[in-house]
């Protein structure tokens, strides 16, 4: 038993050796190692799946180029399957065993929690492509955290800033029991008062509800201007069909995890007229050349068209598009001889220090070390859904 | 509340009930022959769904054809399944013979996200979108196709049981196995019976509610669990008492969001459900216990 013990671990270690002699050998330039962790199946795979699609454009693009100052560029992608639980464990494994010098990702906001511990710790920057504010506050537990999305906050405030303007003081919320939906509920009603808004009905559904009809009867019966819903994909098309059904004339307001086609698929007619505050990268062609962000957004569409087909491009994958780039912009100015651990450090200083009005797909970012998310405002649209189509409303 | 959205209420709740009417129905059936709680059933309205969306949405297949093709394909799988898993186990008491199907429902439910994809889909409507008004409430015409079907399916269904031969050597089997068997019939053979027919009533449901409730690989867990509460409520005896209790389910649910109860809002209308469903089985537990004291 002893000796095949011995012999076994004799085997491994030999083969463990193999790939150092390998580079030892060679006189290529060792690659840099990106860690990723995306939900590329699961429950947020909509989400998970263009942002993997975007990173493997993304490292054949530089390599192609020839790399990083002469460094090929190797991102590896693990999927937590849209499990809170699988991050840390995929975390841990990028850090000590992969040794990555960066992690972007992961696609979930519970995901994206559960590793901040890790990798502060660890002493490994993290971008996260998840949407909620916690991830990157209290500040002084995020030093090593950063994170691309726009908020639940900025979502709302864009929404409420267009309310003000459009004279709409009273209105009904109806939103998911999930941790998405009652995040919403929450900053909804906290915002509420700012901008002279009184919320005359407060309903709520679970996920996988398949009938709201009942919640936006008792809505009909108040006084509201306008409905919101904060819910993803399915439970909105359900909310705006059956606002159909039930002919409610007043609009219906979606929250940006609906920015994707598969919800106008689902919601079908009933997709007209709803309104959401997403990125720019919707409506590309309507966003003025004038705009500091036009150029990043109509390279990153027509690259990830060209590959994905037409009308594939969502603002997920451009989440990720703009996590990646930090960490590229920081290698490109990294020298080569630092260890890992200096390199890490490296890393986070200058996506803390450097990336100053930096357009990216989401926004126009400028980190400090009191914001680690430093989206200026007006980097969200409101868009409309007319005719099947994304448009700006202006 | 005013009249109108009282009306509103209960036709939201009926046409809600009648999809976990419909589901319940399975859960009946299976149960009265086999004795056996089908989980995987909630898959079969899964399957009805997403099969009518593939054939029509990416093999083309026109309507009529695809939807009846999605009912044949589900039971097919639902035969495949009984004799696979369920028939093959016979030794296995009727505990065990559960947990094979709650791993059924896992394993199809697999292989329809691997193979279908996560997304919600939609088939297109029956007879458009236009929305009907019933005495002032509004309701859509996919819902009156799922009423209609609930109906009709329960008045088939009771003519099948008690005036054909096979419905009543099912019924026969359900009631009194031994005797069935000495009156030479194949009880076997109708737990495959029973097994198809579910299958088909699951995939029926779900060809006719998918482009009302859009649907995914993951529809079946919910949709079951509601149609198990309406089958519980109709006490698993005949598809008449599954329908009324799945209908209760739905017009309850309803209801319970239009009145405000204080604190009361939408967010406990599940609840509300949960607690019926809980005094119907303590009051049906003491009854069985009061029985079981005088036999």
């Amino acid at each position: 038993m002893r000796k095949w013990f011995y012999l076994l671990l004799a085997v491994v270690m030999l083969a463990a050796a193999i790939p150092l002699a390998g580079v030892g050998c060679s006189s290529e330039k060792e690659a840099y190692v990106v860690g990723a962790i995306f939900s590329t199946s699961g429950a947020a795979s909509d989400l998970g799946v263009p942002e993997e699609r975007t990173v493997n454009m993304m490292v054949e693009e530089i390599n192609d180029n020839g790399g990083i100052n002469g460094h090929k560029l190797k991102v590896i992608v693990y999927n937590d399957e849209s499990k809170t639980e699988n991050a840390l464990n995929l975390a841990t494994k990028l850090m000590e065993q992969d040794q990555v010098l960066a992690i972007i990702g992961p696609t979930t906001t519970g995901s994206s929690l559960a590793i901040i511990d890790a990798v502060t710790t660890g002493k490994t920057p993290l971008v996260s492509c998840a949407a909620s504010i916690d991830i990157v506050t209290p500040i002084e537990d995020r030093f090593w955290v950063f994170k691309t999305p726009q908020t639940d906050v900025q979502a709302i405030r864009e929404i409420y800033g267009y309310f003000e303007e459009e004279g709409i003081t009273k209105i009904a919320l109806i939103t998911d029991t999930s941790s998405y939906g009652a995040a919403g509920r929450k900053y909804l009603l906290e915002e509420k008062s700012t901008y002279g808004i009184t919320v005359v009905d407060d309903q709520t559904f679970n996920s996988g509800d398949t009938n709201m009809q009942s919640q936006l009867t008792h809505i009909k019966g108040t006084s509201a201007q306008a409905v919101i819903c904060w819910a993803t994909n399915k439970e909105s098309a359900i909310v705006a069909q059956d606002m159909q059904t039930l002919e409610m004339t007043i609009p219906l307001f979606c929250s940006h995890g609906v920015a994707n086609q598969a919800f106008i698929d689902q919601a079908g007619e009933a997709a007209n007229g709803v309104i959401l505050p997403a990125g720019k990268l919707l409506v590309v062609d309507d966003v003025p050349d004038s705009d500091p962000q036009e150029e990043v957004l109509t390279k990153y569409r027509d690259d990830y068209e060209a590959l994905y087909g037409a009308g594939s491009v969502n603002t997920f994958g451009g989440h990720a598009y703009d996590a990646l780039s930090m960490v590229v912009m920081a290698l490109e100015e990294m020298d080569e001889d630092l260890s890992t651990a200096e390199a890490r450090e490296f890393i986070r200083d200058y996506i803390e220090d450097d990336v100053e009005d930096w357009p990216g797909t989401g926004g126009v970012f400028t980190m400090s070390p009191t914001d680690h998310l430093g989206m200026a405002p007006g980097s969200l649209a409101l868009i409309k859904i007319e005719d099947g189509e994304w448009t700006w409303l202006q | 509340m005013s009249l109108d959205q009282f009306l509103q209420y209960l036709v939201s709740g009926l046409s809600q009930g009648s999809i976990y009417a419909l589901v319940g129905l399975g859960f009946t059936l299976i149960y009265a022959v086999t004795k056996i709680i089908n989980f995987a059933q909630g898959e079969f309205v899964m399957l009805g769904g997403m099969l009518s969306f593939v054939l029509m949405e990416s093999a083309g297949i026109p309507m009529v054809p695809a939807l009846l093709l999605s009912i044949i394909i589900a039971v097919v799988i639902g035969a495949i399944m009984y004799l696979l898993a369920i028939r093959s186990a016979k030794k296995a008491s009727e505990v065990s013979l559960i947990i094979i199907t709650i791993g059924a429902a896992i394993l199809i439910r697999g292989i329809a996200g691997e193979v279908w994809g996560v997304d919600a889909v939609r088939p297109p409507f029956f007879t458009g979108e236009k929305s009907i008004s019933f005495f002032g409430a509004l309701i859509h015409p996919q819902a009156l196709w799922i009423v209609g079907t609930t109906l009709m399916i329960t008045i088939l269904l009771h003519l099948f049981l008690s005036h054909t031969m096979l419905g009543k050597a099912l019924k026969a089997s359900s009631i009194n196995p031994e005797a069935a068997k000495l009156v030479g019939i194949d009880t076997r053979a109708m737990g495959l019976v029973a097994f198809v027919l579910a299958a088909a009533l699951g995939a029926i449901g779900g060809v006719v509610m998918a482009p009302l409730t859009l649907t995914s690989y993951q529809v079946g867990v919910m949709l079951g669990l509601k149609g198990f509460v309406a089958a519980s409520i109709g006490g698993f005896m005949s598809p008449i008492a599954t329908v009324i209790g799945g209908i209760l389910l739905g017009v309850v649910e309803s209801l319970a969001v239009g009145v405000d109860w204080g604190p009361f809002t939408s967010a406990y209308k599940d609840a509300i459900a949960l607690v019926i469903l809980l005094a119907i089985l303590l009051i049906r537990a003491g009854r069985l216990a009061a029985e079981e004291r005088g036999s």
